[in-house]
């Protein structure tokens, strides 16, 4: 038996309503303690076009895509191509009502009579359709053995207080159930058992923990647009901030504004930054292009924001629902002129969480634009997670004077760099002090913010941001790596290609083939990287990108490492699996 | 022995109106734009304004460089094309108690910024929002702007053929409660005009007719750009400018319209509305301004008023205290407010 240790696919058309039936599913292996991610490839479409929700179970924890074993089959339009796909052990759990013909005889097939399972069930229209998917559920359950009550506590969790919809779907996973007990005979290897690695875990998506995070930075104000996938971000954000933020009298202590477009919303995060308030804002990788002039302005007239990067597949409309790691090098350079910008990269929901509040701290902190460059696939899918911690610090605040700051120095100067740092001090609108006044503007300006064409104010300025943007290289969150004995190879990569790197890994270790990894989590890189590329002599670096944007961001930093640092691309718009990673590495071993 | 200093007078704010002055300005002598900045700094001494209550913002442009001119003692910010509407729905919604002056032109407004005009009306965020109108680019040297009359003759961009966009029409449309134009020569209507969008609770729209001393030149004339260009070796990176005096013109009575005559030579019929105007009938305000171009008329006055609308601090239900102002324990939920709300992801 396999037991805890597979991958499941189900394969429904967009918009029918399968997204409940599948986190159903998701939620129960979690409930009962197995470690479990579900991944949701879909279609740029509303309805119609064939959609595929991955989960895998695994006892020892790797989550990353692996392709699947079982399939449910409840879509026409791919049945064959997805039988297809099936090792040599698979199962097809079918719509009955869809004529497939067990063709593969190494496969095991379950046919589902959907149609007749829900004549008896009393409801009508779309809520049927929506409701035919629970029947698999219902199947599933038990083949690999998931207790209905659990199916049960993963609906009150889905539908919250919402009693009626938790037993209507109730209804038919007995149904099928029941069924599936009385005429399926169970011929497949794969079943779970409950377990305890789940345990005192929470479950949320990316968007979702990054928004929490924005929320617990102290985020008052967020301009945005719609764009797939980041607009769950800014629910998110919003239905937080609603929970959260609100004022003894009931009063909100944020806005969150619908803006008519890109320009506009990050023009409205640069003004409330200006203001003083904390702003933020979600876009992709089009989105993000639109707000490349304000982003430039406001790297050079100093003024905080951060941005929330959910990459998706580029350029132009590109792939809009899969994922990739494309905008880096765009994001890291944005803006005309010389610009740097201080990008972050999480991998999980901890880390969305975290650098949720950190951007607002660093951008702060830094009087910069921070871009969080997260993706699809972290953004918009449900990952297991330690709960959050708590910020153990307070709010950074940066370098901002009060009237009574501004009061005691004998004079203020916006762009002076007073402590050496790069960073220089600033005032916000309604600051009392009569010398406290400051103007904007992206012209050239002297230390004392006024219009200068001089050659030698630009290049002071200039150097002044180039210094800054070392002070950041050591304020920003480090790399970390894991490294071991033996070693012949250094792998570098970022975001949430980890998850099929880390299992990769240890499926080359069980060959005997030791591998070090690093996973840079900011830009500019720290100290840490460039020991690390130091420190070997093979290095690798994985992206999904085709054109290698960190490798090459890399070897502009680091020259006299150049040559080590060989790319390896990824860029089908699918989450990585270990066994590309194994199978690359090898390669490049065998090279 | 010590001669007395002579007595600053000062206003209700204890300050004297040079305190409300800026920075020298760069713009061409003459300009309506420094006519405006003027007013600006007469009104908010008249006013017993702090500088403090006040921010100033900007896109590109002429227009766009004159916050710098008045107010030095205010927080200001000279952002992007056309994207000041949305820079300060930012400040203004993270900061609602100070209140805006936004300086734009027609270029600004017109063109790239038409959409963010449009949709800063609709949130009726506070502002008194100065279109500062010459009809003509004057950064980039003598094209036409979306303001530019059609059949209007540059020397260097020729005829245009296109209708021009009418900045008021557009605000009425926009559902703007408060909409107005002056002309720059008139101050006393630029300062009566100002100081009621200063006091009105959303966004009042101000077209300021302020003519271009630089590029509606006649090519013939020795102070014409054409003669500066042949000369200009010797000059400045921004090439001939000529010198020109502001036009002022004398108060006239609503109802009745004056002509006068610009830098070019060309002249300019104003209208001033009659004194029976409806001004809170939006319709009759798309009439009149229809009729006034149509007879080649330059209507100024309020043209529309309705302060029922609740503006965008109002409508976001925003307490007192700005939001730049919350202090950290506001900012932040607690700890057990973090684990609270987590549970319900277990």
């Amino acid at each position: 038996m396999r037991v805890n240790d597979f991958s499941i696919v189900v394969a429904t058309a967009n918009g029918t309503g399968s997204q409940t039936a599948n986190l159903t599913l998701l939620r129960s292996f979690f409930k009962m303690g197995i470690p479990v991610h579900g991944k949701n490839i879909f279609p740029s479409n509303i309805q119609g076009l064939p959609t595929w929700y991955h989960i895998r179970v695994n006892k020892d924890g790797y989550i990353a895509r692996k392709p699947s074993e079982l399939l449910v089959a409840f879509n026409p339009a791919t049945l064959h191509e997805d039988v297809a796909t099936l090792p040599s052990g698979g199962v097809v759990v079918h719509n009955l009502d869809l004529h497939l013909k067990p063709e593969r005889a190494d496969l095991t097939y379950y046919p589902v009579p959907v149609k007749q399972l829900l004549a008896g069930v009393e409801v009508k229209g779309k809520i049927k359709e929506y409701i035919a998917n629970m029947t698999y559920v219902g199947v599933v359950a038990h083949l690999l053995g998931v207790p209905l009550d659990v199916i049960e506590e993963a609906l009150e969790h889905h539908f919250g207080k919402r009693r009626k919809l938790v037993d209507s779907n109730l209804e038919v996973v007995r149904l099928a159930h029941a069924w599936a007990v009385e005429n399926l005979v169970k011929t497949d290897e794969f079943k779970v058992e409950p377990m305890n690695a789940t345990a005192g875990l929470i479950m949320m998506t990316g968007n979702e923990a990054g928004a929490l995070g924005a929320v617990f930075g102290g985020a008052s104000v967020s301009g945005w647009y719609p764009i797939t996938p980041s607009t769950s971000f800014i629910d998110a954000l919003r239905e937080y901030l609603g929970k959260l933020r609100h004022d003894v009298d009931g009063r909100p202590t944020y806005v969150v504004i619908q803006a008519e477009d890109e320009l506009a919303a990050i023009g409205m995060v640069v003004g409330a930054g200006w203001a003083g308030a904390r702003a933020v804002t979600a876009t992709s990788g089009p989105g993000l292009s639109l707000m490349a002039e304000f982003l430039g302005l406001a790297y050079y007239a100093e003024v905080p924001a951060v941005v929330w990067d959910i990459q998706r597949v580029g350029p132009s409309t590109g792939l809009p629902t899969r994922t990739s790691q494309g905008d880096v090098a765009f994001a890291y350079y944005l803006g005309h002129g010389d610009t740097k910008q201080v990008l972050l990269f999480p991998s999980s929901i901890e880390e969305c969480f975290e650098f949720g509040y950190r951007a607002h701290d660093l951008a702060d902190a830094l009087q910069t634009p921070v871009l969080v460059l997260s993706d699809l696939d972290l953004g918009m899918n449900n990952w297991m997670g330690e709960p959050f911690v708590y910020p153990d610090a307070p709010l950074n605040r940066g370098k901002v004077l009060s009237a009574e700051e501004v009061a005691a120095l004998p004079d203020f100067g916006r762009y002076k760099d007073v402590d050496g740092d790069g960073v220089p001090y600033r005032t916000l609108p309604g600051n009392e002090n009569p010398r406290a006044a400051w103007f904007g503007r992206g012209t050239g300006h002297d230390e004392n913010a006024r219009y200068s064409e001089r050659a030698d104010h630009w290049v002071q300025n200039m150097d002044r941001l180039a210094r800054k943007f070392e002070t950041a290289r050591a304020m920003v969150p480090t790399a970390v790596s894991d490294e071991r004995p033996g070693a012949e190879l250094g792998i570098i990569a970022y975001g949430t290609t980890r998850y099929a790197i880390e299992e990769a890994r240890d499926l080359l270790a069980a060959n005997g083939v030791v591998t070090d990894f690093m996973r840079v989590r900011a830009l500019p890189i720290g100290a840490e990287v460039r020991d690390f590329v130091a420190r070997h002599e093979r290095l690798v670096v994985i992206e999904m990108n085709r054109d290698a944007q960190l490798t090459a961001i890399l070897r502009d930093e680091l020259p006299e490492h150049a040559a080590k640092l060989k790319p390896i691309a990824y860029l089908d718009g699918m989450p990585l699996t270990a066994a590309w990673v194994a199978e690359r590495l090898a390669a490049h071993l065998g090279e | 022995m010590e001669r007395p200093t002579p007595a600053v007078k000062l206003n209700r704010a204890g300050l004297s109106k040079n305190d409300y002055v800026g920075s020298p300005s760069t713009l061409c002598k003459g300009c309506g734009h420094n006519s405006v900045a003027s007013q600006l700094i007469q009104i908010a001494y008249e006013l017993d304004l702090r500088p403090q209550e006040i921010i100033k913002l900007s896109g590109i442009g002429c227009s766009s460089k004159s916050p710098a001119y008045f107010l030095g003692q205010s927080h200001g910010f000279n952002s992007l094309h056309g994207r000041m509407p949305s820079l300060g729905t930012g400040a203004l919604v993270a900061n609602h108690a100070v209140r805006a002056i936004g300086i734009s032109g027609d270029g600004d407004t017109g063109s790239i910024g038409l959409g963010q005009f449009k949709h800063m009306l609709r949130r009726n965020v506070r502002m008194v929002y100065i279109v500062e109108n010459n009809g003509v680019y004057g950064l980039t040297k003598g094209q036409f702007s979306a303001t530019s009359d059609e059949g209007a003759k540059l020397k260097y961009a020729g005829t245009n053929p296109f209708p021009g966009i009418d900045i008021c029409m557009e605000a009425l449309v926009a559902g703007a409660g408060f909409v107005a134009r002056t002309f720059a020569g008139d101050a006393k209507q630029v300062r009566e005009v100002i100081k009621a969008g200063l006091s009105y609770r959303g966004t009042a729209v101000i077209d300021i007719i302020s003519p271009c001393v630089a590029f509606n030149d006649e090519p013939d004339s020795r102070h014409s750009y054409a003669y500066g260009r042949e000369h200009e070796q010797a000059l400045q990176e921004v090439g001939f400018i000529p010198a020109q005096e502001e036009i002022y013109i004398d108060d006239y009575d609503p109802g009745t319209t004056q002509v006068v005559e610009l830098h070019d030579g060309s002249r300019m019929t104003l209208r001033k509305l009659e004194a029976d105007f409806d001004q809170a009938d939006r319709l009759a305000g798309m009439a009149r301004l229809e009729r006034a171009n149509a007879a080649g008329e330059l209507l100024t006055g309020i043209v529309y008023y309705d302060d029922r609308r609740p503006n965008f601090a109002e409508l976001s239900e925003l307490g007192e205290t700005p939001l730049s102002m919350l202090p950290d324990a506001k900012l932040r939920p607690s700890a057990d407010q973090l684990q609270a709300f987590l549970a319900g992801y277990a």
